[in-house]
């Protein structure tokens, strides 16, 4: 099965703003270069609630250790689909 | 939506990449159930902690333990009492396998061809006259002796309220032995008479702190941030309290709505099984509470709170290096 990497990066910029509880942005505004930790100053409790909604949506657990490196949501988007993709 | 190098120019923005990936996440262990002080205010005594659980008395067990602290994430080990130094085999247990921070009152030297790094925190209460009264003897006399330009100690001083007015006098005393002090609020936990802290002399000694680290940079590790913080008990118009507090152990965390809080967080008692409610003392008014460490870790985890206006975040920046610092994740 092959993902859509657009409707996967627009469903977690919504899962992030809406956890996060970010303002003045939306889905199709939220930049999924965007450097989380730099620019938007997510942290590591964040990234772990995050990374709970994103378990629940896509049915994958998110290691720890692999926090550091999802630096943006087209990472994480990227991320998701690779995991999915060893699943199948 | 507000970005971080929207708010900040690029000194400010390097400031901050410098501490953005830190990740520190600390616990806080008590080492021994003893000291060599008895001193009025002290939470550990003044509430029992020190009767919650006998010691662990098997060194092997104190360096299993440290191993399971790092498989769940501790990256910073907050050595604290009784008085640490009295066990230097559990102490070292920690130091050889994570960065370590000892509190300590001074008396016993830690031995640096033994812990040549280690930072050291040294606690005091005051001038003198101060330490006499809450403490049965001025501890600075040796304590600056055991330390005298140690590049891994500073001086936690504890301000009172009987300490207006007087604290310049403290700080140039550690200044001319070649250290450095971070200041923080005595919690009068013990209700001594006139060490409870008023509303006007919060006010004023804001002021001094402040004072104290426009005059004396080099020597305070401070910001005036976290002197807002820990005297107005207030961070972005909201009040420190239960609901608030950060550094509360994470298994026995139950709070709903869960606020924004040290990650993996637990303090531990000398038995290494049995947890205690939070970084300071359980019979504590969490409202008035002064801890020093909860306060400034009440501003790091509500980062995104600051990313408002350039003055907040830089507020948090100041707060965040502070932290780091003094547990020498970056230098002074």
């Amino acid at each position: 099965m092959s993902y859509d990497i657009n409707q996967t990066i627009t469903r977690i910029s919504e899962i992030i703003i809406n956890e996060l509880k970010l303002e003045d942005v939306t889905p199709q505004t939220f930049n999924p270069d965007l450097d989380l930790i730099d620019e938007v100053g997510v942290d590591s409790m964040d990234l772990a609630t995050v990374a709970l909604v994103l378990r629940d949506e896509y049915g994958i657990r998110i290691d720890e250790d692999d926090y550091p490196k999802l630096t943006s949501v087209r990472i994480i988007a990227q991320y998701i689909i690779n995991k999915l993709t060893e699943k199948e | 939506m507000k970005t971080v190098s929207s708010l900040l120019d690029e000194h400010w923005y390097e400031r901050y990449k410098n501490i953005s990936r830190l990740n520190i996440r600390s616990s806080i262990y008590d080492v021994t159930n003893r000291c060599n002080l008895r001193c009025k205010g002290c939470f550990f005594f003044s509430s029992g902690e020190h009767m919650v659980a006998a010691e662990e008395n098997d060194v092997g067990k104190w360096h299993d333990f440290v191993t399971k602290e790092m498989d769940r994430g501790v990256n910073l080990a907050i050595l604290i009492g009784g008085e640490p130094t009295l066990c230097l085999d559990r102490v070292e247990a920690f130091y050889k396998k994570l960065p370590t921070f000892c509190a300590t009152n001074g008396l016993i030297k830690v031995p640096r061809d033994r812990f040549p790094d280690m930072m050291v925190g040294i606690s005091l209460w005051g001038d003198a006259e101060d330490e006499t009264i809450l403490r049965g003897k001025d501890t600075f006399r040796i304590s600056s002796a055991n330390y005298k330009g140690d590049p891994h100690a500073y001086y936690l001083y504890t301000i009172t309220p009987k300490q207006l007015g007087k604290t310049e006098k403290i700080i140039q005393k550690i200044k001319d032995v070649g250290l450095k002090v971070h200041m923080q609020l005595l919690s009068n936990d013990e209700d001594v008479d006139g060490f409870s802290w008023q509303a006007d002399e919060l006010v004023a000694v804001r002021a001094e702190m402040d004072s104290m680290l426009d005059r004396y940079p080099e020597t305070v590790i401070s910001s005036k941030y976290y002197h807002e913080v820990i005297t107005t008990g207030e961070m972005l118009g909201r009040s420190f309290g239960w609901m608030e507090c950060p550094s509360v152990t994470e298994p026995l965390d139950k709070r709903n709505p869960r606020p924004k809080r040290l990650i993996s967080f637990i303090r531990w008692s000398s038995e290494l099984q049995t947890m205690h409610r939070c970084c300071t003392s359980e019979t504590r008014d969490c409202s008035t509470c002064k801890d020093g460490a909860a306060h400034m870790s009440w501003v790091m985890v509500n980062k995104r709170a600051h990313i408002r206006t350039t003055k907040d975040l830089q507020n948090w920046i100041e707060v965040y290096e502070m932290f780091a610092k003094l547990y020498q994740f970056i230098p002074w």
